[in-house]
């Protein structure tokens, strides 16, 4: 562990960025984990919008049902931290437009639902972003079985959950579950952005 | 032949093999995996002719849902 009082972990996250590929169960956890660390910045991509069934794991309001996810966390961080700076895209996230949209942040978390998203983001990062680090979320559906929730470095790359259990309709995603994951992610980024001297 | 294989080190018979034919040696059944040899990226079009050669650093990543 390293040992940093409270203002000096502010003074050091203030002047950081981290890219958040998602404002689903993962995003919007992490993102508002981060946000209350005091993350001075926060680069948020995503093109959905809020459903009466993200309710159960995401971190939005039932009055929030069928706004854009961006534009629903932003207002949120800011009622927690109104210093965070947020950027929004409102976008669908490719290989074209990943390095230019997170090529300033530090760090970016990988909070896709679909697999294939998943793996869309590991490739862009290891072919076009060398050595950027990748906090991904792998493995979070159903309830209990905390033991088998885990954190595995692959180099620049972070992945956080129980690498087995895919989500499907007898193994939904839930808020404790999926909580942990993007909990573990903001705790993965946090340990990256403060373990380094300055 | 020894190589590291999702930071442990692991030993084979053989003295090269394809990334296809480690998955099947090592029962990695996922449809989705993101692998690389070295730091190198290797696409699924090429698991039949990308080579694993004695002390290279392989890691396979299989991706699952959820989110």
């Amino acid at each position: 562990m390293i040992n940093l009082d409270f203002e000096e972990i502010r003074t050091r996250l203030a002047d950081k960025s981290v890219g958040i590929a998602g404002a689903g169960g993962l995003g919007s956890n992490c993102a508002v984990a981060l946000a209350r660390v005091g993350i001075g910045r926060l680069v948020i991509a995503d093109f959905d919008v809020v459903s009466e069934g993200n309710l159960n794991r995401q971190y939005y309001f039932k009055d929030q049902v069928g706004r854009k996810k961006i534009d629903a966390l932003r207002e949120n961080i800011a009622k927690i931290n109104p210093e965070i700076d947020v950027e929004i895209h409102d976008l669908r996230l490719d290989p074209d437009n990943i390095p230019h949209i997170f090529g300033n942040c530090q760090i970016i978390v990988e909070a896709f639902d679909l697999a294939g998203m998943k793996k869309m983001i590991a490739e862009t990062v290891i072919e076009k972003m060398p050595g950027k680090y990748l906090v991904m979320g792998m493995g979070l559906a159903g309830f209990g079985n905390n033991e088998a929730i885990n954190t595995v470095k692959i180099d620049n790359i972070y992945v956080c959950g129980d690498l087995e259990n895919e989500t499907s309709e007898q193994l939904p995603p839930l808020a404790p579950r999926v909580g942990i994951v993007a909990n573990m992610q903001a705790n993965q980024v946090l340990e990256l952005l403060l373990s380094k001297q300055e | 032949m020894k190589i590291i294989l999702n930071n442990r080190q692991e030993e084979f018979d053989k003295e090269i093999m394809t990334i296809r034919e480690l998955l099947d040696e090592k029962n990695f059944t996922f449809k989705m995996l993101v692998i690389k040899i070295n730091n190198k990226l290797v696409r699924k079009e090429h698991y039949d002719t990308s080579l694993v050669r004695d002390g290279d650093d392989v890691s396979v990543l299989h991706l699952i849902s959820g989110g």
